[in-house]
């Protein structure tokens, strides 16, 4: 097989990392003449400005240019799917920390000092901040959307069990660890130049343009890595790259913008918050037979990315679990917040917490082992086989994948020690969970499913590849390198990657929806082969061997016993003037979906994977340590496992931090008030287990993907889940009544779960 | 101050650096990603909790040399001097540094921008203590954030590369840089930049007298909260007075059974005899910032910014500890609660500052816990700080002493609750009352660290747990 896809390369920029010479955004070596720019916020979350005069932020020392709505010379607006992003609030401000106007100066203390002179008058409008405000005032940001299968109303009236209930889950800030940042350079006769740190170059140049008044083929916008991106940086790298570009074009010299931590948090969107309200039916054994969940969730001032996002909850509902008649309602609500946006996951990790909960409360009612109700519910053969939106699960793997994961993480044993460990401590209390994930691989808007590549070979062998996906730490560089070494038969050194550029590959879609390396490793297979095609036919000649015949391996090119270095062939192929040079095109096939209906085959096929979670907790304080993971995870034949067990881990403990600790507090006038990592609390080394075990499942995708392979961005965040049960599980071993606990699970939210569970008496009794 | 140097003088690596005429209050990040055009050093957040900013001090300690790690987004420029400042530019030489290649063969960098600070840290520890096994790993990097990998990798890079002291250049060039550091010059700082003024004085007295002298000036120790005001708050500070250089503050002793100890001293290297003291001292020194926040932060520093949420006055209080305030060459003692006057309004007097800390030795036979209740165990700030000592004398309560930090305006003793536990049998009714007579000591407050309901629960179960642990 090969000799690169496969093993595990090390990232292509990792000496680069450790030395601190892989350069961000902020390391560009800056270009003479450059500005620094600020952006004013609203210190409002829902006002209409009746004044605003500048003129003394204009005539500070420093300052070169001030633009507020009133100056943006196209259009006033960066939504990526529809308006309702302002890049400059209109007039009304919809939520706190929007921006107002900006500022360039010659540093950014002297514009951040210029703006506080700003004259502003605003005359304050009631804010609807929550969810339950949203919903009582039927505020939507879109119409909200069912999904129906079945009769679920007369199989829920009909089922011999039926509980309702409510539960929350919290937001996510993303917490890239490189904060948004851009540097416009403008260029001759108009033309811009935008560096951004962004996963959709394409949109950065598309509403640069727009907003300029300019015609795409006037801006470029390019991107080299991002120092993390999580989805934060699909929609919301736009606001920062466009205000840059339009002081660039104003000014006429090259602008730098980069928001500091608080500002970054404040003013970009995160995760939605999702409040859900359940009704399920099923009979004693735990198996389902109709449920119905009314979502909805605050997705902020404006639609930005919410439909897909929603769209996507919805999708996945089901997790793993085969549910025969469903009613599925989603609500979008409007509040005036920052307007929620892509996160790892796109409203999948949101639609399978919910049904793991009623997963567990299902058991819980009854009095069984929570894993074996979901084993239970887990899709089967025909006709337990197809989703609430009439996709059929083709691959699907979970009862074997979790049966494995069981036995390896020797659950059942610990799930008994769990209990004995309880029965012997007064107030440290312990928790076991194993939650499943299957998670559809596409974006749900069929269109954006394409990629192009370009791939240059010079004449000394070397290979410059270009694709449209962007690196923001994933691997997806070093990925798709290796299937073009592969393709050419050479090693990895011989292949390079260099800065994403709209110049290069048009009309590119998001890198997101985990679909990096599906998409863009395709295209540029496609791409080498074209080129390999035209080395083949020149081998072939020479070697006098069909060229079918003709392998690339080992930096040699060979057949019918022959055999010459590839550079020998580059070089025959060039004197005999062929094109060394070629584009690839690649379209996800067999995705049929009616966006109408909610059905059809949105989603080209499903990754998997299991997790095993244990806790200990002190049922005094509330406080909590994981102290044991085990995953299983299915990532099809891996291009790398390295590259694909850090995803693995990385995308648990980041799920891990949103069931957990990351808390996002809104005050009553709406101030975000957690907006630096004083106060929002991602995991840190200790939170990670010592104990921490993942494995790849084998397990060769059915579908025709680059290898074989599967996406392995998202999946893994919803593993999890499983974090989150196994804390649900340590508070049910105290006292009785339903398990009261919402995500984020917070040491304070444990706590008070369990004192609504018991009262401290009969704990201090017991110790006498 | 006469006599007083106007320039900041270190090494760069091995470069000496001479800067004058440059803000002071610039922190060093600011200085090296601008001034100096070293960009391997990050910002991730400019408040010293993410680390990508991580670089690492070199001093002369004894005959050697002695490395830590810091956050240079939260060191103002004249902390440099002196010193060796090295940054991740300067381990690779012609090969990577140790702790580089294990960061890339255990895959243990993503997007990469957390990196550099992994690497300094994990370089610091490399040249001082080695790292045993995973809960020291957790320790080390408390005060680093990574977003992508998930720390398992980076901890297996760490537990391999810094289970023993390296050699590299930096070793093999010690005795030169040791020279090349006693060769710089010494003595006080004044600095000037516009109307800015910096002292950096290297005794008592002079300390004493420029406090007296300039009451409005604001006094630097490890500036961990101080620089912030500038990072965060983008406060202008016209005048700073450094205690770094007072020998005399950096005095550690114990004496007669009382533990002093200077305002100047950074808690790591008050943790080893706080350890001593009582272990559970030991481990809220441990909880308190990370590495590199404690390797400038100072327990006086944490006292006299009055913070109601600060970690060390609850524990100082329930060990009975004394202040000595000293404004020019008068020195008064106050029990630590009578510091706290209201919401960050604190005893000391214009011109005044805090000399040193006296904890007396804990009684044989006396009970200490130390509750830090925070969302994250690691470098986090507490919602609740209970501490508790408590002698109990054949089955009654004898002695007792119990302050809460994160529960009023200013960190306290709680007069009921003791009340109620005084002279009373060590049961669970009397505890049961001192429960119930917390709600007499505290109505606190709800913030985006916890709510009033949290605070109040958590500060009755602590007396509960204090109880359960010590019921027999
Ligand atoms: C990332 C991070 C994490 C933190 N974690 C914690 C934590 O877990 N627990 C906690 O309690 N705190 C924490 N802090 C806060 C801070 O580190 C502590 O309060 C620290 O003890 C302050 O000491 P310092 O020497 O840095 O003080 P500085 O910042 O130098 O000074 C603080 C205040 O004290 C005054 N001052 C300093 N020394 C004297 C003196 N000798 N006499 C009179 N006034 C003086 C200063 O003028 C200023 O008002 C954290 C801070 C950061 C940045
Ligand atoms: S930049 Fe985050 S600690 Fe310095
Ligand atoms: S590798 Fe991205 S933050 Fe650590």
């Amino acid at each position: 097989m090969s000799a690169v896809v496969g093993t595990s390369a090390v990232h292509d920029s990792a000496h680069l990392h450790v030395c601190g010479t892989a350069r961000y955004l902020d390391d560009l070596p800056e270009p003479a003449g450059l500005l620094h720019a600020f952006i004013a916020l609203s210190p409002h979350a829902h006002a209409r400005i009746s004044a605003m005069d500048l003129s003394a932020v204009a005539t500070a020392p420093g300052v070169v240019a001030v633009m507020a709505a009133a100056d943006v010379p196209g259009v006033n607006d960066v939504g990526p799917a529809m308006p309702g992003d302002p890049i400059f609030a209109p007039g009304l401000v919809e939520y706190h920390g929007q921006s107002i106007f900006a500022v360039a100066a010659g540093s950014i203390g002297a514009a951040r000092r210029a703006a506080a002179l700003a004259k502003i008058e605003y005359e304050l409008l009631q804010p609807i901040l929550t969810i339950d405000d949203a919903m009582a005032q039927q505020a939507f940001v879109l119409p909200s959307k069912t999904l129906r299968r079945g009769n679920p109303e007369a199989a829920l009236a009909a089922a011999p069990h039926r509980l309702s209930g409510r539960l929350a889950m919290g937001g996510q800030e993303h917490f890239y660890l490189e904060g948004q940042a851009a540097l416009a350079v403008p260029g001759e006769d108009g033309d811009i130049v935008v560096h951004g740190s962004t996963q959709h170059p394409t949109e950065v140049q598309h509403l640069t343009a727009r907003a300029l008044g300019l015609s795409d083929h006037a801006v470029v916008c390019q991107t080299r890595r991002m120092g993390g991106a999580f989805g934060g940086k699909e929609s919301q790298a736009s606001l920062v790259a466009v205000i840059a570009a339009l002081l660039a074009q104003r000014t006429g010299r090259p602008v730098k913008l980069r928001l500091d931590r608080d500002d970054d948090m404040i003013l970009t969107g995160k995760r939605h918050d999702f409040r859900v309200l359940y009704d399920v039916g099923f009979d004693g054994e735990g198996v389902v037979s109709a449920i119905s969940f009314d979502f909805a969730s605050r997705c902020g001032m404006s639609p930005d990315l919410s439909a897909a996002i929603n769209d996507r909850a919805m999708f996945h509902a089901d997790n793993a679990y085969f549910l025969e008649h469903a009613l599925i309602v989603s609500h979008r609500c409007k509040t005036h917040t920052v307007s929620n946006t892509a996160f790892r996951g796109f409203g999948g990790p949101q639609g399978m917490v919910a049904i793991e909960h009623v997963m567990d409360a299902i058991a819980r009612h009854l009095d069984l082992e929570p894993l074996l109700v979901r084993q239970r519910n887990f899709y089967g053969a025909a006709p337990r086989n197809v989703t609430p939106y009439g996709m059929r699960v083709e691959d699907n793997i979970t009862s074997a994948l979790v049966a494995k994961l069981a036995e390896t993480a020797d659950y059942a044993t610990r799930r008994a020690d769990v209990s004995a460990f309880n029965a012997a401590h007064l107030w440290r209390k312990r928790g076991i969970a194993l939650t499943p994930v299957k998670f559809g691989i596409s974006f749900t808007l069929t269109q954006m499913n394409q990629a192009g590549a370009l791939v240059h070979v010079y004449t000394d062998g070397s290979v410059l590849l270009n694709h449209g996906g962007t690196e923001m730490g994933q691997g997806l560089n070093t990925k798709v390198a290796m299937i073009v070494a592969d393709v050419f038969g050479l090693s990895l050194a011989r292949v390079k990657i260099t800065a994403t550029t709209t110049e290069k590959v048009p009309n590119t879609s998001p890198t997101a929806a985990s679909s990096g390396s599906d998409l863009n490793g395709r295209a540029a297979q496609v791409a080498a082969e074209t080129i390999r095609d035209r080395l083949a036919g020149v081998a072939s000649a020479d070697f006098g061997v069909p060229a079918e015949q003709i392998r690339f391996m080992d930096g040699l090119v060979s057949g019918g016993g022959k055999s010459q270095s590839f550079v020998e062939i580059v070089r025959s192929a060039y004197r005999q003037r062929l094109s060394l040079s070629s584009t690839g095109f690649y379209r996800t096939p067999g995705l049929a979906y009616d966006a109408e209906t909610m059905t059809g085959r949105p989603f080209f096929y499903f990754a998997y994977g299991a997790a095993v979670s244990e806790v200990e907790i002190d049922t005094l304080t509330g406080e909590y340590r994981l102290t044991r993971v085990d995953i299983l995870h299915d990532c099809g034949r891996s291009l790398n496992p390295a590259i694909d067990i850090g995803q693995i881990e990385g995308g648990f403990v980041q799920g891990a931090g949103w069931l957990t600790t990351e808390e996002l507090w809104w005050d009553e006038r709406g101030r975000l008030r957690t907006h630096a990592p004083s106060t929002y609390k991602i995991p840190a080394c200790g939170d990670v287990p010592a104990d921490f075990r993942v494995a790849l499942y084998h397990n060769e995708n059915v579908e025709e993907t680059v290898h074989r392979a599967k996406a392995v961005g998202e999946p893994p965040l919803m593993l999890a889940i499983s974090v989150l049960h196994a804390l649900r599980d340590a508070v049910a071993s105290v006292g009785s009544g339903p398990v009261a606990l919402d995500a984020p699970a917070t040491p304070e939210r444990v706590l008070m779960a369990i004192e609504s569970r018991r009262s401290q008496v009969a704990l201090a009794e017991a110790a006498e | 101050m006469t006599d007083a140097r106007d320039s900041v003088s270190f090494l760069l690596g091995h470069a000496p650096r001479e800067i004058r005429g440059a803000d002071p209050t610039m922190t060093v990040l600011e200085w090296l990603r601008g001034k100096a055009g070293l960009c391997g050093t990050k910002e991730g957040c400019a408040e010293g909790d993410c680390g990508a900013c991580t670089v690492v001090l070199a001093e002369t300690v004894g005959a050697g040399l002695r490395y830590r790690a810091m956050n240079a987004c939260i060191l103002f420029l004249p902390a440099l001097d002196g010193k060796q400042l090295i940054t991740v530019e300067h381990l690779a030489e012609r090969a990577l540094h140790p702790v580089q290649q294990a960061m890339v063969t255990y895959h243990a960098s993503q997007c990469g921008f957390c990196t550099p600070g992994f690497v300094m840290a994990m370089f610091a520890a490399a040249h001082t203590a080695p790292v045993v096994d995973r809960g020291a790993v957790d320790t080390l990097l408390a005060g680093n954030l990574c977003r992508c990998t998930g720390y398992r990798s980076i901890a297996d890079a760490t537990l391999d590369v810094c289970a023993a002291p390296v050699d590299d250049q930096f070793t093999e060039a010690e005795a030169t840089t040791l020279a090349v550091l006693a060769a710089l010059p010494k003595g006080p700082l004044a600095l000037r930049h516009g109307g800015r003024r910096f002292w950096a004085p290297d005794s008592l007295a002079t300390l004493a007298a420029l406090v007296e002298a300039y009451p409005e000036a604001v006094i630097l120790a490890g500036g961990t909260d101080v620089v912030l005001w500038v990072t965060k708050q983008f406060r202008e500070l016209d005048a700073v007075i450094a205690i770094g250089g007072v020998a005399e503050l950096r005095e550690l002793t114990t004496d007669g059974g009382v533990l002093r100890i200077g305002a100047g001293v950074c808690y790591t290297d008050a943790m080893a005899v706080l350890a001593g003291l009582h272990p559970a001292l030991g481990e809220l020194v441990r909880r308190i910032g990370s590495v590199q926040v404690r390797n400038s932060g100072t327990i006086g520093g944490n006292i006299a910014n009055g913070s109601p949420i600060g970690d060390m006055p609850p524990a100082l209080m329930a060990l009975g500890a004394r202040l000595v305030l000293r404004r020019g060459v008068v020195t008064r003692e106050l029990p630590i609660e009578d510091f706290f006057l209201a919401y960050r309004h604190t005893a000391l007097a214009p011109g005044e500052f805090i000399e040193r800390m006296d904890i007396p030795i804990l009684l044989e036979g006396a009970v200490l816990a130390v509750n830090k209740v925070s969302k994250r165990p690691d470098q986090d700030i507490s919602a609740v700080c209970g501490a508790f000592m408590v002698v109990i004398a054949d089955g009654w309560v004898a002695d007792i002493r119990i302050a809460y930090g994160g529960m009023a305006g200013v960190p306290a003793r709680a007069p009921a609750a003791e009340q109620a536990l005084l002279g009373r049998p060590w049961n669970e009714a009397t505890i049961r009352g001192a429960m119930a007579a917390i709600e007499e000591d505290f109505s606190p407050l709800s913030d985006m660290r916890a709510s009033a309901a949290y605070r109040a629960t958590v500060a009755r179960n602590l007396l509960l747990k204090l109880y359960l642990d010590h019921a027999a």
